[in-house]
């Protein structure tokens, strides 16, 4: 158990950037997911971690050492790959039980580590059999159990959920967070699927173009975004942006979306925003769960408009819905009565408490 | 009505799907007309050679059938198996292949294992570098190197002309680089990921050679055995050039030094020799055939 700790972490290959300077602080016990679209850099910070690349700049620091110039076997970490290189010629019990026989512990010891491992992983039955007599969920489940047999440091997943389907993803992101909640090792976790990300971490570190946008956890990335990258990966449906400016109306701070449509703010926005010069172009951010159908009585802070729907998706719980603002297709919930067909018109509602306002040009939340 | 259009069309569909494996019937029948004349080709010889080693010297000389033998005899076996210099090629042929296959996977697998996974400088050009040597034929190489071991022989006194260990230096040199090379694609078939999770398990550059590659390529190494044992079994002009006495030949080269005496053949003989030459080979094929196959086309999807 140990914490993990990057200053200034650089990857460089030949005159490419991967990675541009990385500060984070990986707390004992966190579980710290790496998120972001491919080629952001997360996979290659996490192999950096491991010692499988080089750093070109920075510290990297495990347990408060330095490990830089480690050698993977030394830094006491264990890593789950996305394809599971389980070992095809050993079975599933000499596949968990390799690092710690090259370490030479005691048959007794390595049987142990071996079966409370199986029990936790359910793979109790599977462990005489080799990696292609097994199904891509139990071949990871054993991945998984090559990493708690050894009781490292750190564990470190890279994508380990990608190659599984839909259904099964579900199950096993489950079956982590149990493992990780009974084992409580110090966990860093790269996908690029955000909803991984926002379900399995204590912390989510949004990472793009080598660079960490955001830290935060699942809530404040969600509710709180820094930037317009990380207000659009995070959520699904993605946050809507459409340009906007703000106005003076009758003494009041308005949000101008379109020549028809200018909403007032709500007081604590109209002060947060106050300062803003009018001529900025900004863009408003709105969650699709914040437009919804107007209902008679509008609670403060929510405002109403009419539109006509492009097009409707129902989903059962709720029907997603898309409409056209100012040139940018916009995605709201209604509730399914609410009457939303293509092509209809429809009253609906913006929770303007929960609006953001983004610069256009620097993609900042302000 | 309907169930006249059906009718109709039925015949219409027949046909087409009928047209279909007809032109696949023809491309059966193609491939065994040439597979059974490749078949005769390559089986004409060694049919001839097991007809004529039943034959006594009479027999073989006089006017009759070639392709039958009248009076079979064992006599040419008989007269082989019990000559002492007939056993010693053998004997020979044996040592100089069983040494050369180990001190070819000896050199090829941990070379071709630095030349796939460690990145150091020069190891591409090096990779191509070892195959280009494989394109170098021995014709082109046996004066040079006749000349270098006259050499040798004069400055340091080491004679190895015409010692049969000469051939244990000669061999490699067509080995090595060929089965490096079958075992560099078979080798880079093998997932990064798995000598990483080796890495990361604590196992060292020899642990993960010895303990996960070998293991995993083991098809690939049995292919590169049967190759380097195939060619030092086979090889004709490296020890008809570097040995001369009849105690240091191999079988190929003992055959024709010993039973063609001028101008006088001891057909007889000579093919039932070359028979049984040609038996350890066959075995080990019929053995390891199904390795073989597989080792040489994984190693080929993915080289």
């Amino acid at each position: 158990m140990a914490d993990v700790t990057l200053r200034k972490v650089v990857k460089r290959y030949d005159e490419v950037e991967a990675v541009r300077g990385i500060d984070l602080d990986i707390a004992d016990h966190e579980f710290v997911v790496l998120v972001g679209p491919s080629g952001c850099g997360k996979s290659t910070t996490l192999r950096m971690i491991a010692g499988l690349e080089d750093i070109s700049d920075g510290d990297i620091m495990i347990g408060g050492d330095i490990v830089n110039d480690v050698p993977p076997k030394d830094r006491d970490i264990a890593m789950v790959f996305q394809n599971y290189a389980l070992y095809p010629h050993m079975t599933v019990a000499e596949n968990m039980s390799f690092g710690l026989r090259l370490k030479r512990y005691p048959k007794a010891e390595i049987k142990s580590r071996i079966d409370e491992a199986a029990r936790m992983l359910d793979i109790v039955e599977l462990v005489d059999r080799k990696p292609k007599q097994l199904s891509g969920g139990q071949r990871q489940r054993v991945a998984m159990g090559r990493a708690i047999v050894r009781n490292p440091k750190v564990f470190l997943f890279d994508e380990p959920l990608s190659n599984l389907d839909a259904k099964l993803r579900v199950q096993m992101r489950i079956e982590i967070k149990k493992v990780h909640q009974k084992v409580r090792t110090t966990t860093v976790y790269v996908t690029h699927d955000q909803v991984e990300a926002m379900t399995l971490a204590d912390r989510v570190v949004v990472m793009n173009h080598g660079r960490i946008e955001q830290i935060g956890t699942p809530n404040e990335l969600y509710h709180k975004p820094a930037t317009k990258f990380v207000a659009s990966f995070i959520g699904s449906p993605a946050m809507n942006f459409v340009p906007c400016r703000l106005e003076d109306l009758a003494g009041k701070l308005h949000v101008r979306l379109t020549d028809r449509i200018a909403f007032p703010l709500p007081p604590a926005r109209a002060a947060r925003y106050q300062g803003i010069p009018r001529t900025d172009k900004l863009l408003l951010g709105l969650r699709p769960e914040h437009i919804t159908e107007a209902r008679p009585h509008l609670a403060p802070g929510v405002e109403a408009f009419d539109t006509v729907l492009d097009v409707t998706e129902p989903m059962g719980m709720e029907t997603l819905i898309y409409f056209t603002l100012e040139g940018s297709q916009v995605c709201g919930r209604v509730n399914p009565n609410a009457g939303a067909e293509d092509g209809a018109p429809l009253r609906l509602a913006v929770d303007l408490n929960n609006m953001h306002l983004l610069n256009e040009v620097t993609g900042v939340v302000l | 009505m309907t169930t006249v259009t059906v009718d109709k069309a039925a015949p219409t569909r027949k046909v087409k799907y009928g047209s279909m494996s007809r032109d696949r019937a023809w491309a059966l029948r193609w491939s065994y007309f040439f597979l059974v004349i490749f078949a005769i080709f390559s089986l004409t010889p060694p049919i001839y050679m097991l007809i004529t080693s039943l034959k006594s010297s009479a027999e073989i000389s006089a006017a009759t059938n070639p392709w039958w033998v009248f009076h079979p005899t064992l006599e040419n076996y008989v007269g082989l198996l019990t000559s002492n210099q007939f056993l010693r090629f053998f004997w020979n042929s044996a040592i100089v292949s069983i040494f050369v296959v180990t001190i070819t996977m000896l050199i090829s697998v941990p070379a071709a294992f630095a030349l796939a996974r460690m990145r150091f400088w020069g190891s591409a050009t090096l990779a191509t570098g070892v195959f280009l040597t494989y394109l170098i034929p021995e014709t082109l190489l046996f004066i040079p190197l006749f000349k270098m071991f006259a050499v040798i022989g004069d400055w340091t006194g080491i004679q190895l002309i015409n010692r049969w260990y000469v051939l244990l230096i000669l061999y490699p040199t067509l080995t090595v680089p060929f089965c490096t090379w079958i075992m560099i694609g078979y080798f880079a078939s093998i997932p990064k990921e798995l000598d990483e999770a080796a890495v990361i398990d604590g196992a060292s550059w020899l642990q993960t050679l010895t303990r996960i590659f070998i293991p995993v390529a083991f098809p690939g190494i049995i292919a590169a055995t049967i190759f380097a044992f195939t060619v030092s079994w086979a090889q004709f002009l490296y020890p008809l050039v570097f040995t001369t006495s009849t105690d240091q030949l191999v079988m190929p080269v003992g055959i024709i030094t010993s039973l063609i005496k001028g101008d006088v053949f001891n057909w007889g003989q000579i093919m039932t020799g070359a028979l049984l030459g040609a038996a350890p080979p066959l075995i080990i094929y019929a053995f390891l055939m199904d390795y073989y196959i597989a080792g040489l086309t994984a190693g080929a999807t993915k080289g």
